[in-house]
């Protein structure tokens, strides 16, 4: 249950935010002998402990057909094993104070728990036993299915900002799986059951496919004692291949989708361009994106912001995002919500105006200096929580990063030149790579402002 | 960065609003380790408390002003929280566009909320830049400018909050039920205003907002970081030093929620029907208020083993959320859940919700029940406790809640102390008088018990 899955709407923020991390000291990363990776990220402030496990499967993993599946599993993986049946395991963790949730993102699924530091073995011990020990039974497995089923229709069918989201990647990826929405299609998701889930349980959940990451108040030797005792005993139950997706084709048309709904009482439009993610850079070019994106989009005095806000007064809100963490591809996002009375076009010329600007004189050296100063000190805030810090080593490791390109980030972030900027504005800001989403009440043109 | 461009902030404005209170109800287990809490009193008489950390290099000071929007004036709600969103445009001799500059230059986070009862404010810098900071924030204090082009933009951008807020089931179905409770008091008026009253606050109105709620005699402060105690003084009276000693706040009267036992009704074409629900609940100056916050953890606290949350969704299937909270203002007491389930099962939701309360009130907890509750909320203290700012925001809202400093110390044996007849005297208190219930969507088989209503 991931009761409530963060992956499908707040993660996205918290990777964006993550992104922005620093290495905190003393990191260890270590494997043991069945393959799982374990990171232990000391922070000795609070007597506590965030325990998390990442399994390097997601939504973009799913066989067509069986969208929703592996977050269906990640609701199903609360409901016991032979050793701790039932919800023996959440009654312990509300018992001793802590925790706990879930998530499924395209690229992972995580399940972690938060506990006074002294209860971390048996966090472990949980944990290491449902690994493989899941047992479903129809019972419990066909409530789950409406369970996700209301929580399609909360997040998704009652929310047309985010059925447009789904429609916009659906546009963006002609051939890769995130093109899928992670909760998964509504008529798909209807059909899966208990044995689609154990398959897919058997074939992605196994130690040699997952990374424990522990921050917190807490010593890598701890640590290592401690897995002895719990997940180095989990053999390891399939081999993993490659994670080798559909990749996508060269870009050659500018797409446009629009939703229409008429509970829709602030437009707005959105664009995604499909740019390289952290793991898939060349070297500089996604922390070139980074400052590329903060310039563009991040605060009051961002490009857009100021320009169709407060300068132009022709937007209520404007912006941008990098968000940077993924297996595959990433997204550099744009949005704007037009004042009431300003056509979604105006607002969306005036996006392309300052996108222009920025390809073809690039960005002063000011700003260049402002966001980097920006993005390092966001760094040094996330060391003020070690659930972020958790989350964020978790998220990019389960994604194809290391630790060591992890710490390097803010000196990359440093080095990061003007020049580079404008050329990945150049490259990456392509209408032809793009997707626009339109957010209306009515396909009426002379409704589309409120 | 933003990812989610297209949130409806006003959803998650009323979150904050209502569940603020509770991240400090949470706290109440001893801390393996203790945080030490130091009572910091300026020489112009200003206190903070105040806890040294000094393994990252940051400083963080929350605070809050009571009043908040009760204290908007009549005919003009939202007041409020129009001028805590323009604190951080133009101040002093700096415009809007400059000191936003200033402070994104030196990454110095400064940030205004205005809920029902409180004025909030927090300020994240990095050790480096604190004199800045405490400079940024004393000017936030004492010399807004509410400069005509901020606030008309401000305004606007609370108008399309609002606008969206019309056709939301979840906004629809919160701001129906405080009004329905609360029809002729402070509390009905939602906190970021109507369309309808928006439109009637002036410069002037802000203006005298701010010079009757921010005062030092209504202030509250806690500071979390890399800071001495000189240093923490001398920027108690540089920053807060020049507001006036007292604030000039109408009373408020005493008001329990009315409309227990009514079902309000509001048709709205959205595929899920969203239900708020709740009724009276206990002060947080009662003696029974810890054995109150027991008894709502077992019933529909937040953990996955409360009876709701098994009832509802883990053996019916019906939702993927319901839970709900205690609510304790200055002069009401109350509890108020949510879920959202499909039309054609918002019948047997609604029903399985009330027959749980009502079943629990008659016979509250098990004795296995209030000793896991006990446990949990013993053990988990120490989870509000791994940041600058969750310390800091706990620390505000003791204070707020005349907890005492040395409340820490003394929460576990105030839990410990809660016995199984309490716990059900509190049940019977606060599940047996009936709930007010909105529901918005398509419900099938569910009609308004009132002809007042919709």
């Amino acid at each position: 249950m991931s009761k409530i899955p963060l992956s499908v709407v707040a993660l996205a923020a918290l990777l964006a935010a993550g992104a922005t991390a620093q290495a905190a000291p003393d990191v260890s990363d270590f494997a043991l002998a069945n393959g799982l990776e374990v990171v232990v990220i000391p922070d000795h402030r609070a007597p506590v402990v965030t325990h998390m496990v990442w399994y390097k499967v997601g939504a973009a993993d799913e066989t067509p057909g069986k969208s929703g599946l592996a977050h269906f599993l990640e609701h199903l993986m609360f409901k016991g094993t032979e050793k701790s049946p039932g919800d023996t395991f959440s009654q312990d963790v509300a018992e001793i104070g802590g925790q706990e949730n879930a998530f499924t993102s395209s690229d992972y699924t995580g399940f972690f728990q938060r506990v006074p530091r002294e209860h971390l073995k048996e966090m472990m011990a949980f944990e290491a036993d449902r690994m493989t020990g899941l047992v479903l039974t129809d019972a419990v497995v066909r409530p789950e299915l409406n369970v996700v089923l209301e929580e399609l229709n909360m997040r998704v069918a009652n929310n047309p900002a985010a059925r447009l989201g789904q429609q916009v990647d659906a546009a963006l990826y002609l051939n890769h799986p995130y093109g899928r929405p992670v909760i998964g299609w509504r008529h798909e998701v209807e059909k899966l059951d208990r044995d689609d889930a154990l398959a897919f349980y058997r074939r992605f959940y196994t130690p040699n496919n997952a990374i424990v990451v522990i921050a917190g108040d807490v010593t890598a030797d701890e640590v290592k004692a401690d897995a002895a005792d719990t997940y180095a005993k989990v053999a390891p139950r399939a081999e993993i291949g490659p994670r080798l997706r559909p990749t996508e084709p060269a870009p050659e048309a500018s797409r446009t989708v629009t939703l229409a709904d008429p509970r829709v009482e602030q437009p707005s439009l959105t664009r995604d361009y499909l740019v390289p993610s952290d793991t898939t850079a060349k070297p500089g070019e996604s922390e070139a994106l980074d400052v590329l994106a903060n310039v563009l989009g991040t605060g009051a005095n961002s490009r857009l912001y100021r320009t169709l806000v407060v300068d132009k007064g022709i937007a209520l809100t404007a912006g941008a995002y990098y968000s940077s963490t993924a297996l595959d591809y990433a997204k550099l996002g744009v949005y704007a919500s037009p004042k009431p009375g300003v056509p979604l076009r105006a607002v969306e010329d005036g996006i392309d105006a300052v996108l222009a600007d920025v390809i073809a004189h690039g960005i002063t050296a000011d700003e260049l200096d402002s966001s980097k100063n920006r993005l390092i000190a966001d760094a040094v805030y996330a060391q003020d929580n070690q659930a972020t810090l958790a989350r964020w080593y978790g998220a990019a490791l389960a994604s194809g990063e290391t630790v060591a390109a992890i710490q390097a980030w803010p000196d990359n972030v440093r080095a990061v030149t003007a020049e580079a900027v404008q050329d990945a504005a150049r490259h990456w800001l392509d209408r032809r790579r793009s997707v626009t989403g339109y957010l209306v009440k009515s396909l009426q043109p002379e409704e589309n402002h409120s | 960065m933003n990812a989610q461009p297209l949130n409806n902030s006003l959803y998650r404005r009323a979150m904050v609003a209502i569940v603020a209170p509770l991240l400090a109800l949470a706290a109440f287990a001893a801390p393996a380790r203790a945080t030490t809490v130091e009572r910091v009193v300026s020489p112009g008489g200003i206190e903070a408390w105040l806890v040294r950390e000094t393994a990252v290099p940051l400083v963080v000071v929350e605070f809050a002003f009571g009043g908040g929007a009760v204290q908007d004036p009549p005919g003009k709600a939202g007041t409020a929280d129009l001028a805590a969103s323009l604190f951080d445009d133009g101040v002093g001799d700096f415009d809007s566009k400059t000191f936003h500059d200033r402070l994104e230059r030196k990454s110095i986070e400064l940030s205004f909320q205005a809920d029902r009862e409180s004025i909030r404010g927090s300020l994240r810098t990095l050790t480096a830049n604190r004199d800045e900071a405490f400079e940024d924030l004393r000017l936030t204090m004492t010399a807004p400018r509410f400069d005509a082009a901020d606030v008309e933009l401000n305004r606007a951008q609370i108008m399309s909050t609002l606008r969206r807020a019309t056709t939301s089931p979840n906004d629809i179905a919160s701001q129906r039920w405080w009004a329905t409770a609360f029809a002729d008091h402070p509390y009905g008026r939602p906190v970021n205003g109507t369309v309808e009253t928006l439109p009637n606050i002036t410069i002037d109105d802000l203006k005298a907002y701010t010079r009757r709620v921010l005062a030092r005699d209504n202030l509250k402060i806690a500071v979390v970081g890399d800071i001495d105690v000189e240093t923490v003084k001398t920027m108690l009276d540089k920053v807060f030093g020049g507001l006036p000693a007292k604030p000039e706040l109408t009373p408020i009267e005493a008001a329990a929620p009315a409309g227990l036992g009514r079902q309000v009704v509001v048709n709205l074409d959205v595929p899920q029907t969203v239900i708020e629900f709740g009724g009276v609940g206990v002060a947080r100056k009662d003696p029974d208020f810890m054995a109150a916050y027991l008894v709502n953890n077992i019933l529909g606290g937040g953990s996955f083993s409360a009876r709701l949350y098994q009832e509802v969704r883990e053996k019916r299937g019906l939702v993927y959320s319901v839970s709900d909270s205690l609510v304790w203002l200055d002069h009401s007491a109350l509890f108020l859940g949510a879920t959202a389930t499909r039309d054609d099962r918002t019948a047997d939701t609604l029903d399985v919700i009330q027959k749980q309360i009502r079943r629990f009130g008659e016979d509250g907890p098990t004795a296995d029940e209030l000793a896991k509750a006990k446990s949990y909320m013993n053990s988990s203290f120490a989870l509000n406790l791994d940041t600058s700012s969750k310390i800091a925001s706990l620390l505000v809202q003791f204070q707020i809640d005349d907890l005492g400093i040395d409340y820490m110390s003394k929460r576990s044996a105030m839990i410990d102390a809660v016995t199984l007849d309490d716990a059900r005297r509190v049940a019977k208190r606060m599940f047996d008088g009936g709930l007010l219930v909105t529901v918005v969507g398509k419900p099938e088989g569910i009609a308004s018990t009132s002809t007042t209503a919709n």
